[in-house]
């Protein structure tokens, strides 16, 4: 399939694109395969049919892959727990619920290893980060090829089936336990007792402009920290995966190779997905915990 | 690989997500652990209880058997002396009995003797009167000796 493309790098563009709803302006030219230009009449709300369309629809465009694939996944997600949860007996639990309990039992154990206070939200919250980013992270282990050839056959000109590989994503999840932080912070320690926090330490009050400065680093480097992380490592895998795809289209002895170097990466991946989503978890239960606790 | 309006879509939906997980599949999930966490500490409870109830059983069914032990025992004792004093009697009786059984075997024996002494002092009267007659008759008459012959067999 990596033949299909004028290059090597078109090949891996091309994989690396999101499929993007967006507006685009009136008097954009868009540049179509054939080197044909179209001039918009009016702003258009279409699918960016290359990466420079995608760019220019600013801010107000959404990946529609990303959007299906999370959605979809946590949906799916919800569904089987929730359909364990409703039938859940404290009899002999059997098939599903007996693989839920595992998993509650597991996120439940992590939680109470990390966060020392009560907070009903919390474990709930471990509970829906792990197996949600499992699930995005697991898409990896989808050949690389299958879905976007399947949708390319739909005539959907991009499709990046593993949500964690988009930045929104990863910031959308970063970004929303930042705020839980913050709310928590402010919660448990008052706005005084947070800036205190802030301001007053590791240096004697005077420097607090130091301090400052030194603690709004540490506070801001955790939600991006924690989305770049994740969004690094699931990138970077996928990137290898798509780089051992170009490998089949080299001849019969290069897709052999290529197939036991996917089939040996597709293993280890399995561990890094997985471990992925569980520092992401622990991560985020750490953080809440600083929120909880007052440290001076 | 832009930011655009992905990253409040999937806010949003992470933030639906935790909130469904809270309300729908947490407790639920949690609730049904905790009750089968009680309900095996309940029965791990009943079974300690059963097992210090069996013990208590035990005890007391020993404690029954020795005393049937004993009343048996009890019993036995007042059995064979019983038997003894029973063969006692009887042995008593039967002496008696036997002694009663000698008597009366003499006194029958006594009696015959009698009879049969009787009946041959008559005959022995008889028989000399017999002679008697044989020697009178020929000088005396029978009838005038009878009275004679009659204080005789008195005497005899």
């Amino acid at each position: 399939m990596a033949s299909e493309y004028a290059s090597s790098g078109e090949y891996i563009k091309h994989h690396l694109q999101n499929l993007t709803y967006g507006q685009l302006p009136a008097g954009y030219e868009r540049h179509d395969h054939n080197g044909q230009v179209e001039v918009l009449q009016q702003a258009t709300w279409t699918v960016a049919h290359n990466a420079a369309e995608a760019k220019d629809m600013g801010f107000w465009a959404i990946n529609l892959d990303s959007m299906i694939f999370s959605v979809g996944l946590g949906v799916l997600f919800l569904f089987f727990f929730s359909l364990a949860a409703r039938r859940a007996t404290a009899g002999i639990p059997a098939g599903l619920q007996n693989f839920v309990e595992w998993v509650v039992e597991f996120i439940d154990d992590a939680v109470r290893g990390s966060f020392t206070y009560k907070n009903p939200l919390v474990a709930p919250l471990a509970l829906t980060i792990f197996l949600w980013v499992f699930l995005m992270n697991f898409m990896d282990l989808i050949p690389v090829d299958w879905l976007p050839y399947a949708a390319s056959l739909a005539g959907v000109p991009y499709f990046k089936v593993v949500p964690s590989t988009d930045p929104n994503v990863t910031f959308g999840l970063s970004l929303s336990i930042f705020f839980l932080v913050l709310f928590y912070s402010v919660k448990m320690k008052g706005p005084g007792g947070f800036f205190a926090e802030l301001a007053f330490q590791p240096f004697p009050k005077w420097l607090f402009p130091v301090n400052l400065l030194l603690e709004g680093v540490g506070l801001i480097a955790k939600p991006i920290s924690l989305a770049l992380r994740l969004f690094g490592n699931m990138y970077a895998g996928e990137m290898i995966f798509i780089l051992i795809a170009l490998m089949f289209g080299g001849g019969w002895l290069m897709a052999v190779f290529g197939g036991a170097l996917q089939w040996a990466w597709a293993v280890f991946h399995i561990l890094i997905i997985t471990l992925q989503a569980f520092i992401f978890m622990t991560l985020t239960i750490v953080y809440l915990d600083m929120a909880h606790s007052e440290h001076h | 690989m832009n930011f655009n309006a992905t990253l409040i879509g999937q806010s949003i939906t992470f933030i639906f997500f935790v909130w469904f997980c809270m309300k729908f599949v947490w407790p639920p999930i949690m609730n049904a652990l905790e009750t089968r966490k009680k309900q095996i500490a309940d029965g791990l409870a009943a079974a300690d209880r059963g097992k210090h109830e069996l013990e208590l059983a035990a005890k007391k069914a020993g404690d029954n058997l020795r005393d049937a032990k004993a009343q048996a025992a009890d019993v036995i004792a007042q059995a064979e002396k019983r038997a003894a004093q029973i063969v006692d009697e009887a042995k008593a009786a039967a002496k008696q009995e036997g002694e009663r059984q000698l008597a009366a075997a003499q006194a029958s024996i006594d009696q015959e003797a009698n009879r049969a002494r009787e009946a041959l002092r008559e005959q022995v009267a008889a028989l000399a009167v017999a002679g008697a007659e044989k020697i009178l008759r020929r000088e005396v008459n029978a009838q005038t000796h009878a009275d004679l012959l009659a204080q005789l067999k008195a005497e005899l």
